[in-house]
């Protein structure tokens, strides 16, 4: 079962606590090889918090653990925080204004119970050499 | 014994908090502990006297491996990969300080490189829209001691700005605001139930995206005229009500963020933002003010509009500047294949770029000088560790309300390593020999 959901980036606090400790660290991949859905999004995809997803847009895939937003309720947006994850599936367009449209690409989101999650520095190693799945 | 240095400037955020007390050992020599700041810049203190931290340049080998290599042999990659490219590109300089931007400018001009600054993905369109209709803003201080309304627009300084409220916005009793926070009020535009927003007098939980129709919204509900009954996500008599809100006010402050320049829209969202404060300007004083993420990626817009005119994507390969966002900005650049080398320094586009940008760094001759191992050092071909800057060595940086502050040094760098600036001013000289200037 898949779902369509918007999808946002920005900082989070855990997210620039952890950059500044290291992005090499397995703390910055807990800060931010997330998405935040809400509740009511779990329910549609049929999953329990804490679950790896498979996001995937028309520019990327990545996966992620699905945990329950902390900011919300917001019904149909998702958030991952700003970093590599999030990156891979933005929208790169910038419009001609140079700004890479962050905020509002729609993904799908798919249960991935077995696949991992890899650390900001191995995701970007592997998608540049092309080795990712 | 310890000895305790008050008055530290904090070198994460554009708030710049000065009043940072920081803890070092008798010698100078290890930072023991950091008092009043955020989580963030605590860390980031911290972090500078992690055990782990690489003290040398390092090269990529043909295997995937790290050489350890001297700071003249990276100096001389730099310079060598500078003067070779037809078109390089020089982007980051929002954690240093001025000292370093002005240096690596005028390597800029020598190589002939397009200067970009992380602007270029956080308020590069707020840029864009101050030319096109131009800011009524105002300091910090003038926030503090004035302001009795304010807006958090799209941006969430509770996680991203974690001292703001407390210091500027919303907590401090200033001259004019004796009452604190029970004297003011606070209006958060977000599609999220963020932290801010939680706090808000009144929360405006937009769609996403549709910033550009609640402002002009706001507009017409100055002037009193129609308004349909709902407009993004907001129903007709809550505009109406901060619309009030905002006219009664003494002093308007309109803080925005992301939220407002990464959706579509982008810098007419901010053109909408701006129109706002123009017209509340009609009823009582209002200002408006982006909230800058990096705490001296204002400095690099301001070295570069007394240099060159343009405050990010300056293009100086023709021998003189231009700017053109779309076309000299950093990410339509790396997409489009417009450039033959790649020097970062004080950011990290690894990890904040979109995918497809980093993967052309990855394929170019490229340097990134940063203190930590991040995306872009794993995908650069030469990484060169130099001292925190505001940590380790001091400089000027400017706050988000253009106010520039000299920060400090509390603690020596771990031996031998060089600053940005003494980096760039060594890759500058051995530019000038190779194209014998």
């Amino acid at each position: 079962m898949a779902i369509i959901v918007n999808l946002i980036t920005g900082r989070s606090i855990q997210q620039g606590v952890s950059m500044e400790a290291g992005k090499d660290k397995p703390a910055y991949t807990a800060a931010c090889g997330i998405i935040e859905l809400d509740p009511a999004d779990f329910k549609r995809l049929g999953a329990f918090r804490n679950t790896n997803v498979r996001v995937t847009s028309r520019y990327g895939s990545v996966i992620v653990k699905a945990v329950e937003a902390t900011q919300g309720p917001h019904p149909g947006v998702a958030y991952i925080p700003m970093g590599p994850w999030a990156n891979m599936v933005i929208n790169p367009d910038t419009y001609s204004t140079g700004m890479p449209t962050f905020k509002g690409t729609p993904v799908e989101v798919e249960i991935a119970k077995n696949e991992l999650i890899l650390g900001s520095l191995e995701l970007v190693r592997k998608g540049c050499r092309g080795e990712l799945a | 014994m310890t000895k305790t240095i008050t008055d530290v400037i904090c070198p994460f955020c554009g708030t710049l908090c000065d009043d940072l007390e920081v803890v070092v050992s008798k010698d100078g020599k290890k930072l023991l502990e950091v008092y009043n700041a955020c989580a963030i810049g605590a860390e980031k203190f911290l972090h500078s006297q992690a055990e782990d931290r690489l003290t040398r340049p390092r090269m990529r080998q043909e295997d995937g491996s790290w050489k350890e290599i001297s700071y003249d042999e990276a100096i001389e990659y730099t310079a060598k990969i500078l003067t070779d490219a037809k078109k390089p590109l020089m982007y980051g300089w929002s954690s240093t300080n001025c000292e370093a931007q002005g240096v690596g400018s005028e390597i800029g001009e020598y190589v002939g490189a397009v200067m970009d600054n992380t602007a270029t993905v956080c308020h590069g369109t707020s840029l864009i829209a101050v030319q096109d209709i131009g800011i009524p803003s105002c300091t910090l201080g003038e926030v503090k001691n004035r302001a009795d309304r304010i807006v958090f627009w799209g941006c969430n300084p509770a996680h991203a700005h974690p001292r703001h409220m407390s210091r500027y916005s919303i907590y401090p009793r200033g001259f004019f605001t004796g009452k604190g926070h029970t004297g003011r009020k606070m209006v958060v535009v977000d599609p999220r139930v963020t932290d801010t927003a939680r706090i808000a007098d009144v929360h405006l939980q937009i769609e996403q995206g549709r910033d550009y129709e609640l402002l002009d919204a706001l507009r017409v509900a100055f002037k009193g005229e129609q308004l349909p009954d709902v407009v993004a996500g907001i129903p007709k008599e809550k505009i109406i009500e901060v619309a009030d809100t905002l006219k009664s006010g003494r002093f308007v402050i309109i803080f925005f963020g992301m939220g407002v320049t990464q959706s579509l829209g982008k810098n007419h969202n901010i053109d909408a933002a701006i129109a706002v404060t123009r017209d509340l300007n009609e009823y009582t004083k209002a200002a408006i003010m982006p909230m800058r993420g990096h705490y001296n990626v204002t400095g690099s817009g301001q070295v570069w509009g007394w240099q060159f005119g343009f405050p990010f994507a300056v293009d100086l390969s023709r021998g003189f500047a231009r700017y053109n966002p779309g076309e000299t900005t950093s990410n339509d650049l790396l997409r489009r294949g417009e450039v033959d080398a790649v020097f970062v320094l004080g950011s990290d586009p690894g990890a904040h770029f979109p995918f497809s940008s980093v993967k052309k760094i990855y394929d170019l001759p490229s340097v990134a000088v940063e203190p930590h191992e991040t995306p872009t050092t794993e995908v650069c071909k030469v990484h060169v560790p130099v001292a925190f800057v505001g940590v380790e060595v001091g400089g000027c940086a400017y706050r988000m309300d253009n106010v520039p502050i000299e920060t400090r040094k509390v603690v020596d760098a771990p031996e031998g390593m060089m600053t940005d600036e003494e980096f760039l001013t060594r890759v500058l000289a051995r530019v000038k020999e190779i194209k014998g200037i």
